[in-house]
């Protein structure tokens, strides 16, 4: 047991009270889903939880890590903080919907080539927060890359290998997004 | 997650062949292999380092599975080893399917920690191989009737030398069947200049999968049945339960129920949002503690540490420093920092009547049966743990205590649970790193060596693993209402206390502390980055002081050529100038930006990897900011297994380093930690980030691997505030090196 001081000092939660379930048809990788879930359910845990979409991951549940990163009708968007309900009718594309280890994304296949992960937990935001990039500006300079990727973070410290991968898949002409979007 | 019959590469002695459940592990180039194994294991306890079937696999198939207890934490030792047991074995590494940290399946080879996975786990594994190596010719050799002299193994295959014609596969040779044979050291390891597979970059094993969504992390498991538990936190560990209403929580949808053991308070629903949800509704009133030690953090380390310990004495510092003209003093100050694994610790159980099986991201599988053995009051031998890799984990994270948690929860409902820690959950409750505190004095006789030196320092403990007291887990602290301290491990705080200069007059002592209110263990390199933080920073005033070139100062006081060696290697690298390196920086900033270089040499754990660093910085000083443009890295950590693998974890040292030294710092308010998120907790970002990292790997084929997985992270903070005080004249002597602080050092160096 260690040193502790003594003075009391009162802390109390706080509630919120749930909305009730309703179906949601939301469109992932290209095929039609009915989900059963509060409107208000955070998108990644329906990917996670219902689809078995393991790519995006959770990080923060609050918007900062960029972990749970997924495309909306191409966007970059942290899935963690949208709603399920608002993405009722929008494209939204996982990781998965890139590639596949047998058929990687150009962008996929650039992270593999530079050996661009460590423990990999970041990587699924990297390269969907990379490949909307590429969708947008197909020759980024440098500082477009760490310009782009700001939001995203890594604490194996992989920030140089993924600068690289991303310049890399540029290079060789990567530009248009990811898998089912092209 | 699947089900599979068990297949003839299995170890068919220890299982059941009953439908067993795997988790889905790793993709292998050639399709799926042996996997691990589920809850219908007969072995109870882990398989002994002596025998070689313990280690090892081969199947009728020819593929070669081994069971190793170190484990892959995203440092890519998976692949190192695999290159190991390849080389010595002589199959390509591809073929080899591995199954890690299962305490029912794997020998228990000590925790993954140390970046001792190659120097110590690679050894054990490499006479494992080599041992069925000879045991494979020697049967080859019955076989063929050919002396074992006359055989030679290409990838997996016995021939005659000669005579291709006469040949057998290794599947031929045992598959299926045990070797029956112990381990005796005996056998003979290949010479380094004969290594096809060692020693090259080879692509690690799981990256395909990790970059397309197919790598399973322990976040990933999901069990038949299994639901959901989130733990309602008080502000500490200790404070008081005053009320709770469980009311407020009963008739949410999908709230299974509500668990309250002591302050342990968790509840358990169908689905995740469900679960996140009720453990913020759930009404409970606790009465917290203030938490006084971190008014005045380091007075209160110097008034708690009530012993002392001589790390290291030669000749007579304090006479040696009485009688010097101009001693030089300086205080260095480290603060508590977080792993801040980007994904939060997570951990599946499936506690049902007497049996539990816990997947983990634990560093020890086999440490971390007894801790729940404990919490759950059952018998060792019922509970299997079975690592999952998780986030990145630099360490004692709070993968061990989020198994706690999720066990307790099971326990309760009879039902497989995950728990998923909040970010909230992790910055607050994960072992801290511990602060440090240090004291230097020294000075430079007339030799223009160091003619005395001194070191004192204050720290908690740097390692504090789970025991068999529960209450070393923070489930079991809530429980019980009070936390432990677990395994202490003295020498954490002092790696590199004692530096490999040599130094006539040298004290160096350490003052733990053994009892403070903030919980630490053990981060990245222990003590060794504060320790050479102090001691490479305090290096370079001495020879500042002294008008010496910090490089030519410390290769005074070194002999060891490998030192010698990557000091130069980065010199030469960096294009180092030699410099009288007194503060003499009446210079106009160019933009507003003054440049500087600095130097840090370190060998890890004093007998290790030798690592040099130059360090190039921009410093503002209207602003204060601080920019790592470049950094340079000679690095020697004796046969190189996977070089690029090697440059992989260097790379990932030094900008953790940088992190670290810039901008991480715990904070906390009277009762509890607040940098409970991104912005409380800053890491560094893509923008901060250097221009290059260029390193100079220095291979020594005849001499043992050592770790890399820390190593280099060590002398980057002390190169960094030797750059900021070559561009502004300005010595930071506490991390983080914030705007704040820099401006700071800035005005006292003008006083």
């Amino acid at each position: 047991m260690t040193a502790f001081g003594h003075d009391h000092i009162s802390v109390e939660t706080t509630a919120t009270m749930p909305q009730p379930r309703t179906a949601v048809r939301i469109r992932v990788n290209g095929v039609d889903h009915d989900v059963s879930a509060e409107p208000d359910t955070p998108l990644l845990y329906v990917l996670r939880n219902e689809l078995s979409l393991n790519g995006p991951k959770f990080g923060c549940g609050l918007g900062q890590c960029g972990a749970c990163t997924v495309h909306v009708d191409g966007t970059p968007r942290r899935s963690c903080v949208t709603a399920v309900s608002a993405v009722a009718g929008k494209d939204v594309v996982t990781l998965e919907g890139l590639g596949a280890p047998d058929r990687p994304h150009p962008l996929q296949q650039a992270f593999i080539d530079e050996q661009a992960a460590q423990c990999g937990y970041c990587i699924n935001g990297m390269i969907m927060r990379a490949a909307a990039l590429l969708a947008r500006t197909a020759r980024p300079s440098r500082d477009d890359i760490l310009s782009a990727m700001d939001a995203n973070l890594c604490r194996c410290g992989t920030h140089m290998r993924i600068v690289r991968a991303i310049e890399r898949a540029a290079a060789a002409g990567a530009a248009g997004p990811a898998g089912r979007e092209r | 997650m699947s089900t599979s019959p068990t297949s003839t590469r299995s170890r068919r002695e220890f299982l059941a062949d009953a439908g067993i459940l795997i988790v889905g592990f790793t993709l292998f180039p050639r399709g799926a292999r042996a996997e691990s194994l589920g809850q219908a294991v007969g072995q109870l306890t882990a398989p002994s380092a002596d025998a070689l079937d313990s280690w090892l696999v081969i199947g009728r198939d020819d593929a070669v599975t081994v069971y190793a207890g170190k484990v892959e934490l995203g440092t890519g030792v998976s692949t190192a080893l695999r290159q190991v047991v390849a080389e010595e074995l002589d199959v390509a590494p591809s073929r080899i399917a591995w199954v890690q940290g299962d305490s029912r399946l794997t020998v228990d080879q000590g925790r993954t920690v140390g970046s001792g996975s190659v120097k110590r786990g690679g050894a054990q594994l490499r006479r494992a191989a080599a041992e069925a190596r000879q045991a494979l010719l020697e049967m080859a050799s019955a076989k063929l009737n050919a002396p074992v002299a006359e055989l030679e193994i290409n990838d997996g295959v016995v021939s005659v030398t000669g005579d291709a014609s006469r040949r057998l596969t290794f599947g031929a040779l045992v598959g299926g069947g045990r070797f029956e044979r112990s381990i005796s050291g005996r056998a003979p390891l290949k010479a380094p200049s004969a290594y096809k597979t060692v020693g090259h970059p080879v692509p690690r094993v799981e990256i395909p999968a990790k970059v397309t969504g197919k790598h399973t992390y322990v976040h990933d498991v999901r069990l038949p049945g299994m639901v959901h538990g989130r733990v309602v936190r008080p502000p500490r560990a200790d404070a008081t339960l005053q009320s709770i209403d469980e009311s407020s929580v009963a008739k949410l949808p999908g709230v299974i129920r509500v668990v309250r053991k002591g302050t342990f308070i968790g509840v358990v629903a169908e689905r995740e949002e469900q679960a996140v949800r009720a453990a913020k509704a759930l009404n409970a009133k606790w009465g917290a503690l203030l938490l006084r030690a971190t008014a005045d953090l380091y007075a209160r380390f110097k008034s708690l540490a009530t012993t002392e310990r001589v790390v290291g004495e030669n000749g007579d510092a304090a006479s040696a420093l009485r009688s010097a003209p101009r001693p030089i003093r300086a205080t260095y100050r480290w603060p508590f920092q977080l792993h801040a694994s980007i994904g939060p610790s997570c951990a599946v159980a499936d506690v049902r009547g007497n049996v539990a099986t816990v997947y983990s991201s634990t560093q020890g599988a086999h440490q971390l049966v007894a801790p729940i053995a404990a919490l759950l009051g059952m018998p060792s031998d019922s509970v299997r743990v079975v690592f999952t890799e998780g986030s990145g984990c630099y360490g004692h994270n709070g993968a061990d205590d989020v198994a706690g948690d999720a066990a307790l929860l099971s326990q309760a409902v009879g039902r497989p649970v995950r728990v998923q820690w909040s970010r909230e959950d992790e910055n607050a409750w994960e072992p801290e790193g511990p602060a440090m505190l240090f004291e230097m004095a020294g000075a430079v006789g007339a030799d223009g060596k160091i003619s005395a030196w001194t070191y004192d320092a204050w720290t908690p403990t740097h390692g504090a693993r789970p025991t068999r007291d529960p209450t070393t887990l923070v489930a079991g602290a809530l429980v019980a209402g009070f936390v432990s301290v677990g395994e202490f491990f003295s020498g954490g705080g002092e790696r590199n206390a004692r530096t490999t200069y040599v130094l006539p007059n040298e004290r160096v002592t350490s003052h733990p502390v053994s009892s403070f209110p903030i919980r630490t263990s053990s981060l990245r390199g222990l003590g060794s980055p504060q320790n050479s933080f102090a001691n490479e920073s305090f290096m370079d005033e001495l020879a500042a002081a002294a008008g010496v070139d910090p490089i030519q100062m410390r290769r005074r006081h070194l002999s060891d050529a490998r030192a010698l060696a990557v000091i130069d290697a980065v010199a030469t690298r960096a294009g180092w100038t030699p410099r009288a390196s007194a503060p003499d920086r009446a210079g106009e900033a160019s933009n507003g930006v003054r440049k500087g270089r600095g130097f840090a040499y370190v060998q890890y754990d004093r007998t290790e990897a030798y690592v040099a660093a130059v360090v190039d910085v921009d410093v503002r000083p209207d602003t204060g900011t601080v920019r790592v443009r470049r950094v340079r890295v000679a690095h020697d950590c004796g046969l190189i297994v996977n070089p690029d693998g090697l440059r992989n974890q260097i790379e990932g040292n030094v900008v953790q380093a940088i992190s670290r030294t810039l901008k991480e710092a715990v904070r906390f308010d009277s009762t509890r930690v607040t940098s409970v998120d991104w912005n409380g907790y800053p890491i560094l970002r893509f923008s901060e980030i250097p221009d290059a990292i260029d390193i100079d790997l220095i291979d020594q084929p005849d001499q043992p691997s050592v770790g890399a997985g820390e190593a280099a992270t060590s002398p980057i903070p002390a190169a960094i505030a030797n750059a900021i005080f070559d561009a502004t004249g300005a010595r930071v002597r506490q991390v983080p090196f914030t705007p704040d602080r820099v401006r700071e050092a800035l005005r006292a160096s003008k006083v």
